[in-house]
Parts: structure tokens; C-alpha cells; sequence
């Protein structure tokens, strides 16, 4: 496993290795500073609730001088379920649904990550087998995240067929997703302890045709759409530029944060689900800009393509779920026709097995960042207090300093290219 | 080399009687401190030449009914990437007078958290500069991650609660 830095950002700038990049030299002083002015009149846009570009419910206010925003203030919570109370009411199963509805963009990764959380308060060795094909379908996920990113990212531009040629894909994603669980778009996929079955011959003939021939071609050709386009670049390029430091006060994480020129990724730094396996590296950019954002996630991409491929071509033989009677549910071919397997299915699916008492937090690296899972158990069915840590609303926190000085069209690239899912947002 | 151990030992030495509870649940440092202390400690460690704790990962608020005097805890868990290492601090307070200062002036990212934290479990985060509710609506008038809401109606029949332990 290696990190360095990335050859996918074409005016590279030398950099030694691993170095953090200092505020002075980042494009912090493209982030204008206006002032606000006492008896000057200034104009309020609300941005959202519902506009194109807010990808969900959310809602800006813009101050504006003109064309210029002097200042905005974010409203959400339109769409916040509770999940974090629903949850101390829920066994541990009965949550996995509720994490589907976090990013929906990339459910598989939560679902998995949720389950990794409750294996290690159960303390469950998870076979070899399983946490490859987890692998696998949390990096199919993290794909078909960054590409609705990107080609959106082309679409509020104005770019609209770049958006077209890779919905291809990501309904061959979602297909994949179909022959695994048999969902599309809220997963609920695995068990604790592994998997709900085996990858079938036509899983692993799709996931094979898809990233050995369809999608690489796909994503090539994308990336000759955009990355050189002029038009594109002019939009994005220093537009919405943070410093690494001030990134890392505001908590981003993920491709937001790797853009500013820091390698954190929790699949390196702690790797979890056999992730010390695979041979990738960390796409990082060096300015924190729009452009910088887009070609980090076009660059994981690729990363996660390589890692596809290895999982798929070194796939372990062996059971694909841990013996883990207590919680993992019996095969529906043993419920309908054995007793004690049908028990144990009631048993299982009501919460009626205890869990241990403990506190575990465990972090995954989402499709927008760190997602973590802060798990407290007093020893009944349900957890005593979960609390999701949220990637999109720790990281949303810096939008008004980030679009401070520039104008509306840039406001929406910015909005766009940090990829703010408004389930994940409100939770 | 940077482990537990170290870290414990240079808190103590720093802040003495201050820390306390200290525990290791799956090998994640956890102590508590006071409330009027929380920002001196966590500064000191966000500061600190060596362990570098410069990242707050998460903070959430737990209500605790049982732990009289001190019913609301806020904890926040902060990050060293350099060490790769996570600490957990806890302060706990009364629920009647629910106040630990903000830690803000030291993370920008505690704002929205901190919000989010009084908007369910009412902790009043002395100091910060723009405390009002951020996912609930704003006339709402309790804090309803607090155990005595519960999620169900409690006087609802048509549930044997013997049959499924609710």
C-alpha cells in the first residue's frame, strides 16, 4: 500500500512528499473578503430550499452585493428523520435500514459500516471471503457516488452529456447491486458477520464485465469530455479554494479534504475489512479548489477500479459469513424447514439475544468522508445511544467562507463539487 | 512512541486531580474531565508538540437518567493523524444547569456540532456564537434525544410488551 501524490493533476506543482500545503500558498486569497457596510441596501437570494443545484432539501440565504455574496447562512434540517432516537429503539438489524437513508448515493458502504461497528462490540472474526466481496461492493458504491458527483457537477455547469454516458454505468452498478441483494438504491446489504449469500456466477460475470471492459472505457472517455475542456475549466478552476489548514478546522474529510493536499483516508490509516490487501494510492490535489475536487474524485476512481480488479481476481475461496449464530440470520432454506432455524430467525430479527456492554466507535471512509458510527450499549436489544458522524453536515459548515466574494454561478459549482447529500446532511 | 500510556501519563502530569475515568474501551483512550476544564485540556492536547490532536472528529451529546448530578455528558473525540491515535473526553453536567463551554475557539467545525448537540439534548454551550437549533424547527420548546421522550406511545394496548420485551 503506497500513498503519494497524484499524476492526475495535469499544472502539477512540485511538492516534496507528504507535506501539508501552507495557507500562503493555496488560493485562500481568491476567497474574497467583502465587507459588510453599514446603510448600504443588499439584496437576499434564497438558494433552495429546492433549486437544481441543492441535490436534496436544503436552503441558502445569500446576502448579495450586486453579483457578489457578502455573506449566507445555511438552513437544513428539512428532511431530518431522527434516525439517532429511531435507533435506540431498534435491534441492531432493524438499523441497517436506517443507514441505507444516510448517503444514499453509496448505501452499500454504510450498510457494511454499520455492520463492521456491531461486529466489533460483538467482537465477530468476519472470514476472508466476505470482507472481499464487501470490498468490492463498498468500492462499486464509492464509484457510483463519485460519478453522480462529477457528471452533476457537469450537468449545473451546463455540460449535460457527459452526465448521459456515465448513468450507463451506473445502472450497470445498480444491476450489480439487484443479482447481490436484490435492491437498488436503499441496499440494506449483508448481514453481521458477512454476507447474506455468496456472490452468484452472474455477480461476478457483471462486476468482471464492468470493470475490465465497460466502465474504464466509459470513464476515459468522460474524463476527455471534461478535464481538458475549456469551457469546463474556465467555470471551475479557482473557484472556491480552501487551505489545507482550514480545512482540517472544519472538519473535512474524504476527496473534499484530499483536494487540499492532505493524504487522510481512513482506508489507509486504519484500515479496516482487509483493505491492507489491495495496492492503491490516494489521489490528492494541491489547491482545495472546485477542479481539484472533481479530478480527486475522478483520480478515486480509478483507485477504486484497482481495487475492484484485485479483489475480483484474487477472491479467497471459503465461507462467506462468520459462525456467528447468535446474529447471523439462518438461511430462509433452513427457516421455512427446520424449527430451531426458524427460532433463531424470530430470535434474531426481534432482538431478543442481548448484546454485550460496551462503547465502540468505528469509522469507514464514505463517499464523502470519514463516516463514523459511535455506538453505546448498556447491554439490552438496542443501542443505549448511536450517533452517526455525518461527513456532508461537518464538513457544509465552511460553505459561506467558501463562496464569500465570488458570484451565484460560482456558489453552485462549489455547492455541487462538495457533493452535500442531503440525507447524510440531516441524518 | 506515542501510545495510551504516554498520553495518559502527560495528562496527569499536566492537569492532575482535573482528569479522571480513565478507561480503554477497544483501545480508545477515554477520560473524563470537568466542564470548566474541558477547553483547557482539550487545547493542551490540540497544542501539544508531539501528540498533535488537531482534528475534531465528532461530538455528540448522551443522556445518562441514572448518573444523578451529572445527567448530560458531551464528548467529544478528537483525532491525531500524524500519531494515528483518537482520544475520547467526556465532561459531564446537571441536567438543570446544563452548561460546558464551547469549544469553537479552538475548532471551527464544533460550531454546527455543538448546535446539533443542544438542539436534542438542550447542553448550553457557553460562548459559542451562534447557538440556536439547527435540524428541529425553532419554536420547538424541549430537547427530544432525552430519555423521558420516548419514541413510542407508552400508553398504547394493542402491544403485548411481554411477548417482545418493549
Amino acid at each position: 500500500m503506497k500513498t503519494k501524490l497524484t499524476h492526475y493533476l495535469e499544472d502539477n506543482i512540485p511538492m516534496a512528499e507528504n507535506t501539508l500545503i501552507l495557507p500562503k500558498d493555496s488560493n485562500d486569497a481568491l476567497a474574497l473578503n467583502v465587507p459588510m457596510v453599514e446603510d448600504k441596501q443588499y439584496s437576499t437570494l434564497n438558494l433552495g430550499p429546492v433549486h437544481p443545484a441543492t441535490h436534496g432539501i436544503f436552503q441558502n440565504i445569500l446576502t448579495m452585493d450586486g453579483e457578489k455574496i457578502v455573506d449566507s447562512e445555511q438552513t437544513v434540517g428539512y428532511i431530518h428523520r431522527a434516525f439517532e432516537k429511531i435507533a435506540e429503539r431498534r435491534p441492531f438489524y432493524q438499523i441497517t435500514t436506517l443507514t441505507d437513508r444516510l448517503n444514499y448515493c453509496s448505501s452499500p458502504i454504510n450498510n457494511f459500516g454499520w455492520h463492521m461497528t456491531v461486529e466489533k462490540l460483538l467482537g465477530v472474526k468476519v472470514p476472508k471471503r466476505a470482507e472481499y466481496i464487501r470490498v468490492i461492493m463498498m468500492e462499486l458504491a464509492r464509484i457510483s457516488d463519485h460519478l453522480i458527483c462529477n457528471s452533476i457537477l457537469g450537468v449545473d455547469t451546463g455540460a449535460y452529456s457527459g452526465f448521459l454516458y456515465v448513468m450507463q454505468e451506473r445502472e450497470k452498478i445498480y444491476e450489480i447491486y439487484e443479482e447481490v441483494c436484490g435492491a437498488r438504491l436503499t441496499t440494506n446489504m449483508g448481514r453481521i458477520g458477512g454476507m447474506e449469500r455468496d456472490l452468484s456466477p452472474t455477480a461476478i460475470a457483471k462486476i468482471r464485465d464492468l470493470v475490465f471492459n465497460s466502465f474504464p472505457k466509459v470513464w476515459a472517455e468522460f474524463e476527455t469530455l471534461f478535464n481538458r475542456n475549456k469551457i469546463f475549466r474556465d467555470r471551475i478552476q479557482n473557484v472556491g479554494g480552501i487551505s489545507s489548514a482550514r480545512a482540517m478546522e472544519y472538519g473535512f474529510t474524504g476527496p473534499n479534504l484530499r483536494a487540499t493536499g492532505v493524504d487522510y483516508d481512513v482506508r489507509v490509516i486504519e484500515p479496516y475489512s482487509s483493505y491492507e490487501d489491495f495496492d492503491f494510492e490516494i489521489p490528492i490535489g494541491h489547491k482545495g479548489d472546485t477542479f481539484d475536487r472533481f479530478m480527486v474524485r475522478n483520480g478515486e476512481v480509478w483507485e477504486s477500479l484497482k481495487i475492484i480488479q484485485q479483489a475480483i481476481e484474487n477472491l479467497p475461496e471459503g465461507p462467506y459469513y462468520a459462525d456467528e449464530d447468535q446474529y447471523y440470520l439462518p438461511p430462509k432454506k433452513e427457516v421455512y424447514s427446520s424449527m430451531e432455524a426458524l427460532i433463531y430467525h424470530f430470535k434474531i430479527v426481534m432482538g431478543e439475544i442481548d448484546a454485550p456492554v460496551g462503547e465502540v466507535y468505528h469509522a469507514v471512509e464514505g463517499g464523502n468522508g470519514e463516516l463514523g458510527f459511535y455506538l453505546i450499549s448498556d447491554g439490552g436489544r438496542t443501542p443505549f445511544r448511536l450517533h452517526f458522524r455525518r461527513p456532508s453536515f461537518i464538513y457544509y459548515q465552511a460553505y459561506p467562507e467558501m463562496c464569500k466574494g465570488l458570484t451565484i454561478s460560482d456558489a453552485v459549482v462549489i455547492m455541487s463539487s462538495l457533493n452535500v447529500i442531503a440525507g447524510e446532511l440531516d441524518a | 512512541m506515542i501510545n495510551n500510556e504516554s498520553i495518559v501519563e502527560e495528562v496527569v502530569g499536566q492537569f492532575g486531580q482535573k482528569v479522571f475515568g480513565f478507561e480503554e474501551p477497544f483501545g480508545l483512550l477515554t477520560f473524563t474531565t470537568n466542564a470548566s476544564d474541558l477547553v483547557e485540556v482539550v487545547g493542551f492536547l490540540k497544542n501539544h508538540a508531539e501528540f498533535k490532536f488537531a482534528f475534531l472528529t465528532d461530538l455528540a451529546g448522551i443522556h445518562f437518567p441514572d448518573n444523578i448530578g451529572g445527567e448530560l455528558c458531551s464528548v467529544c473525540m478528537l483525532h491525531s493523524w500524524e500519531n494515528n491515535i483518537r482520544v475520547r473526553i467526556k465532561a459531564f453536567v446537571p441536567i438543570v444547569d446544563p452548561k460546558v463551554p464551547t469549544l469553537t475557539t479552538l475548532f471551527a467545525s464544533a460550531n454546527w456540532q455543538e448546535r446539533e448537540t443542544f438542539d436534542f439534548y438542550g447542553i448550553e454551550y457557553t460562548g459559542h456564537p451562534n447557538l440556536k437549533r439547527i435540524l428541529n424547527m425553532e419554536d420547538m420548546d424541549y430537547f427530544p434525544m432525552r430519555k423521558e421522550y420516548p419514541l413510542e406511545d407508552a400508553t398504547r394496548e394493542d402491544k403485548i410488551d411481554a411477548l417482545f420485551g418493549r
